[in-house]
């Protein structure tokens, strides 16, 4: 499987720095303070697959996001893609339009005063991949067609479209450069539910006939569980469990993916009601000592408010599952 | 049971440069005492605007051209501004989507509670904070005496929105209209203010109108769910009927392009186009350009709600067939 994985992830790590000015730190006394959005977190996805990260705002998988496309530089740990070292800031062209991304905010990751094929041409022309203007709009024609516009839509600005038409255009934004990754960062969650089914039937076609890679971020386990093959659950900056998607929503062992999902109302039972959990996700500037999760958890006890939990495999039906949590290494959960 | 707020063949216009827009069309909608009624639609669907006209807070140049909203049988809809001021709080309660905005960052909660109770109802200061203190303990605020010095910023999304509950409820309405409440949280956090609002308002028979683009929120909410198109009411029934048995085939193409979490289908249902924008509304039925159902008449004639199956859909050829099995 490691010689397959298009995109691999190893002990990556992400810190902000989230100081008071020098300043103020020196008249107070303060030290710098750090915000650990990414801790340990490891994973590959294989050529042609989807995996996808799910959690709560604040679990760190928008900054995942940004590091596997080099946006923000990792404070520890490797990205690799296809076999090479990404590192951010070093021009690596020939590497970075092989990846691209697709945002949440249709009505802000457009600019506004392009017209639509200038806005799709961008990276065909940043990347110099074609001269000719002919050629250029051709190209961009076909990419409206492929995402169910139309070439004549080209002459438009983002604002006579409605949001799913937005998102269209910025997937073709995406597409321009022929890559063969794709992070999509909450991809839908801006959109109604109809249009949201529209875009997803969308990126499984093109996922299809063009053999793409994605990286699927989402707060939307149903969503979630329609596009991946492969699904890490993450909390506060960490993947709790991790393995293929049927696997763990066929049997959820770590007790916040079971939180998560129990969270969900029913469309099928009408009426049921949730079983509401206590507690919020904890500030990330001062997580919990040991297992973060272990404030709002069902089955702490001493050894997990004290001592992180490492991740360990089990194997499934449906194949290993990685999971971090004391009470399912003792088979508390279970008890 | 007789309806606590009746809103009948509602109409709301928007003049603009190039001609009059109409944003609600024809919504009827009742509420009974203590019943709680889920309207859900996509956006620009005029779910919102519909709670905006109940509680008197159309933004103009939005005008109600037609049609009345009755509270126990009392017109509101063209009550003065002194009137609907003490009105709305008092008798109709509001929450909104963004507890951040909803809340006045300078002023401490416990000002912004005691003054909103003190508008409604005579009770002194002392009388006030100490209501103010009972409500914060409902919504479960831990530590409710000492938070009421505290600012909104000082508390987290799921407890802000608990504030702003509490404020909406604590002079005892007998109407809240909740505007997406849960949107802004996260899915955890939306389980507990749900169950929140749920048990508040069965203990003080509050009825609750509830707004909100999430099926979810209202299958397990709702006694009853209108589903709005384009401006109008396109179907009209008891919760489960109508998320189990859709007669509206739009409402069975919504509820058939929602991803299932309990089983994968490889490819969604979906309903192609988008809906219409308010100034070129086909003729007839406003969805008749995306269905697949649409005859010569649904081109022509606008369908109005008519009983079909268990609901009321306004639709002239109705889905009959149950959505699963």
């Amino acid at each position: 499987m490691a010689e397959a994985a298009l995109l691999e992830i190893r002990g990556l790590g992400h810190e902000f720095d989230v100081s008071r000015p020098w300043l103020q730190r020196a008249l107070r006394g303060e030290r710098r303070r750090f915000l650990r959005a990414v801790d340990e977190v490891s994973f590959a996805i294989p050529r042609g697959q989807t995996l996808s990260l799910v959690g709560e705002s604040g679990c760190g998988k928008s900054t995942i996001a940004r590091l596997a496309v080099g946006l923000y530089r990792p404070s520890r740990g490797s990205i690799h893609f296809d076999g090479t070292g990404i590192v951010a800031g070093q021009a690596q062209p020939a590497l970075r339009r092989r990846m691209n991304m697709i945002f949440q905010d249709p009505y802000a990751s457009l600019n506004p005063r392009w017209r639509v094929s200038d806005i799709i041409a961008e990276p065909i022309r940043v990347f110099g991949l074609m001269k000719d203007r002919a050629q250029i709009a051709a190209r961009v024609g076909g990419l409206l067609s492929q995402v169910g516009l139309t070439p004549a839509d080209g002459t438009k600005f983002p604002h006579e479209f409605s949001g799913g038409q937005r998102q269209r255009i910025s997937i073709a934004r995406a597409l321009s450069s022929e890559p063969e990754f794709l992070v999509c960062d909450e991809p839908t969650s801006a959109l109604d539910v109809s249009v949201q089914a529209q875009i997803l039937n969308l990126m499984k076609d093109l996922q299809a006939r063009l053999g793409l890679t994605y990286l699927f971020i989402s707060h939307n386990l149903a969503v979630v569980r329609h596009m991946s093959d492969q699904l890490g659950v993450m909390y506060l900056g960490r993947i709790v469990e991790m393995g293929p998607a049927e696997a763990i929503f066929a049997a959820p062992r770590h007790p916040y993916t079971r939180l998560l999902l129990e969270a969900i109302p029913s469309l099928s039972e009408p009426g049921r009601a949730r079983v509401p959990v206590g507690g919020e996700v904890p500030s990330p500037i001062a997580p919990p000592p040991g297992c973060t999760f272990h404030p709002r958890c069902p089955l702490a006890n001493a050894r997990c408010r004290a001592e992180v939990p490492q991740p360990l495999t089990l194997q499934t039906a449906h194949g290993a599952v990685d999971i971090a949590c004391h009470a399912v290494a003792e088979g508390r959960d279970r008890a | 049971m007789a309806a606590l707020l009746e809103v009948d063949r509602l109409c709301v216009e928007f003049p603009t440069r190039r001609g009059v827009l109409r944003a609600l069309d024809h919504v009827s909608l009742s509420i009974a005492a203590g019943e709680v009624l889920g309207v859900v639609g996509e956006s620009g669907a005029g779910k919102s605007l519909t709670g905006a006209a109940i509680i008197g807070l159309l933004e103009p140049p939005g005008r109600i051209a037609k049609g009345e909203i009755r509270l126990e049988g009392r017109r509101i809809d063209n009550l003065p501004p002194s009137e609907m001021r003490r009105l709305r709080g008092r008798r109709i309660g509001a929450i909104f989507q963004d507890p951040l905005t909803t809340l006045n960052p300078l002023y401490t909660i416990g000002r912004q509670l005691v003054e909103t109770i003190q508008t409604h109802l005579p009770l002194s200061d002392a009388d006030a904070r100490a209501r103010a203190v009972s409500w914060l303990e409902q919504v479960g605020i831990p530590g409710a005496a000492d938070r009421l010095f505290s600012y909104p910023h000082e508390f987290s999304g799921g407890m802000r929105q608990r504030v702003v509950i509490a404020l909406a409820l604590c002079a005892e309405p007998q109407l809240v209209i909740a505007d997406e409440p849960t949107t802004a949280l996260d899915v955890s956090v939306q389980a507990q203010i749900i169950a929140l609002l749920k048990r508040l308002t069965r203990e003080h028979g509050t009825s609750v109108m509830l707004v909100t683009h999430d099926m979810g929120v209202i299958a397990e909410t709702a006694d009853r769910v209108a589903v709005m198109y384009a401006g109008r009411v396109a179907e009209l029934g008891p919760v489960a009927s109508v998320i189990q048995e859709p007669a509206h085939p739009y409402t069975a193409g919504l509820m058939a392009s929602i991803p299932a979490l309990d089983r994968r289908v490889t490819r969604l249902a979906q309903i192609d186009g988008s809906m219409p924008r308010l100034n070129a509304m086909p003729p007839g039925c406003a969805f008749h350009p995306r269905c697949a159902r649409a005859v010569a008449q649904c081109m022509a004639e606008q369908p109005g709600l008519m009983a079909a199956g268990r609901t009321e859909a306004a639709c002239w050829v109705p889905v009959k067939e149950a959505l699963h099995g």
